[in-house]
């Protein structure tokens, strides 16, 4: 996955140690940057040998995530979020 | 936490002859005990050494915002520099010789029509190897719950109004990165060197909840 | 019937709340230990970041609610620890009696 790149976080719900909020969950945003490879927090946190996992700083508008609640439309949310949360649009 | 300076008690003396620290002389809490028992723990078990944790609080303390104003007012001061804080803030960080452990630091430039605000929504990453330990504020439910969703109502709270034209970026740290606003350099400060411009960058400004102070006005506190 | 979204407490991004309390405090000597436990025990190895935020989350909203900052986290340190075989439970428990007979303030449970 590239910069400016669309891509929708995967709307799973589930327990356990996870990195991804849920207000984000289901949301396209715009990749702003790769960040390179990290050490899988959901195996970490459990004492497991983690996997290595690409790391994206994705941008979401406002309006995509709060809609007509939103302050601003325009302005913008930036989370970072692994590879194995996100699928292309 | 109550910090009365006058109180003196006089039954407590530790076994060194000294009285205690003003934390010293509550009722022990469970978690105090706790505390002390895991420290001894490890001591005892030869994990860890009681210079080294001595050595630790006093390299926690030793941080604080002091420091990130620095690296804010070179930038301000040396283009090359801010490019290189921009590139990556905690190589530029280093350079400065600031000990920032692992930290992996990006900076967010504020601008004419940006602003930038830092938060941590599932727990409370904060950039502390550079900045020291986060105010209380920035841990609380209400900033982590709400600057993601009304920024602009928390930093009316802060005592910050921007106009609806100034295109607010809200970075919320969920996983190894952390990270500073590089706030905008006041006008009005062409002449100052930068440990004049340093005395106007603010922890709050460097969160984003907050504006560097300005060059004429009495200073703020925060 | 209580149903969720599966939403979990920790993940407040969004929530309503009130307006942000904006008092502060210094931070006490213990503290500081705890901080600097934390720190210490994950440069060696003995737990990770991830694994401290687990049981901080598990530990639930009540807790959170309840207890200060360093009062969750030594405990998620403490158990931590336990889990990764440096002391047991029961070495925590003798020492645990053996600080509080020391005296009932923090410095008299000093081994000092």
């Amino acid at each position: 996955m590239t910069d400016a790149l669309e891509v929708r976080v995967k709307p799973m719900m589930l327990p356990g140690h996870i990195r991804t909020p849920a207000y984000l969950r289901g949301k396209t945003g715009v990749i702003e940057r790769a960040l390179g490879p990290f050490a899988n927090p959901e195996q970490l946190a459990y004492g497991l040998k983690p996997e290595q996992k690409k790391l994206y700083r994705v941008r979401f508008t406002m309006a995509e995530i709060w809609g007509a609640a939103a302050e601003n439309p325009d302005d913008t949310i930036d989370a970072e979020i692994y590879e194995h949360w996100l699928e292309k649009v | 936490m109550p910090h009365d300076h006058d109180h003196f008690h006089h039954e407590g003396l530790s076994s060194s002859g000294h009285p205690y620290r003003q934390d010293n002389d509550t009722p022990l809490t469970y978690w105090q005990q706790m505390e002390i028992a895991v420290r001894e723990i490890l001591i005892e078990k030869d994990i860890i050494t009681t210079a080294e944790i001595a050595a630790q609080i006093e390299a926690m303390d030793a941080r604080s915002p002091a420091q990130g104003a620095a690296v804010v007012a070179r930038a301000w001061s040396d283009p090359d520099f801010k490019a290189r804080l921009l590139k990556d803030a905690a190589e530029a960080s280093r350079e400065m010789g600031f000990d920032i452990g692992p930290l992996k630091l990006i900076a967010m430039e504020n601008t004419a029509d940006t602003h930038n605000i830092i938060v941590c929504t599932l727990c409370s990453c904060y950039p502390r190897n550079l900045l020291g330990l986060p105010p209380d504020w920035y841990k609380t439910r209400a900033y982590r719950s709400r600057v993601v969703s009304e920024p602009r109502a928390v930093l009316r709270e802060f005592g910050v109004e921007l106009p609806q034209s100034t295109r607010i970026r809200v970075h919320d740290s969920t996983a190894d990165m952390r990270y500073i606003v590089l706030p905008a350099r006041p006008a009005g400060t062409e002449g100052l060197d930068q440990d004049a411009l340093a005395q106007l960058v603010t922890r709050d400004s460097m969160i984003g909840t907050g504006l560097p102070r300005q060059p004429d006005l009495p200073r703020q506190a925060g | 019937m209580t149903d969720t979204d599966g939403r979990r407490w920790h993940d407040m991004g969004g929530q309503p709340a009130g307006p942000v309390a904006m008092e502060g405090h210094d931070f006490a000597l213990w503290e500081k230990r705890i901080d600097a436990l934390m720190v210490l025990c994950g440069n060696k190895g003995l737990l990770t970041v991830d694994g401290l935020r687990r049981v901080l989350e598990d530990m639930g909203e009540e807790a959170f609610e309840k207890y200060s900052y360093y009062e969750r986290w030594i405990a998620s340190v403490n158990q931590n620890l336990i889990e990764h075989g440096v002391y047991s439970p029961e070495e925590l428990g003798t020492k645990m009696l053996e600080v509080a007979a020391r005296g009932a303030t923090y410095g008299e449970a000093q081994n000092d």
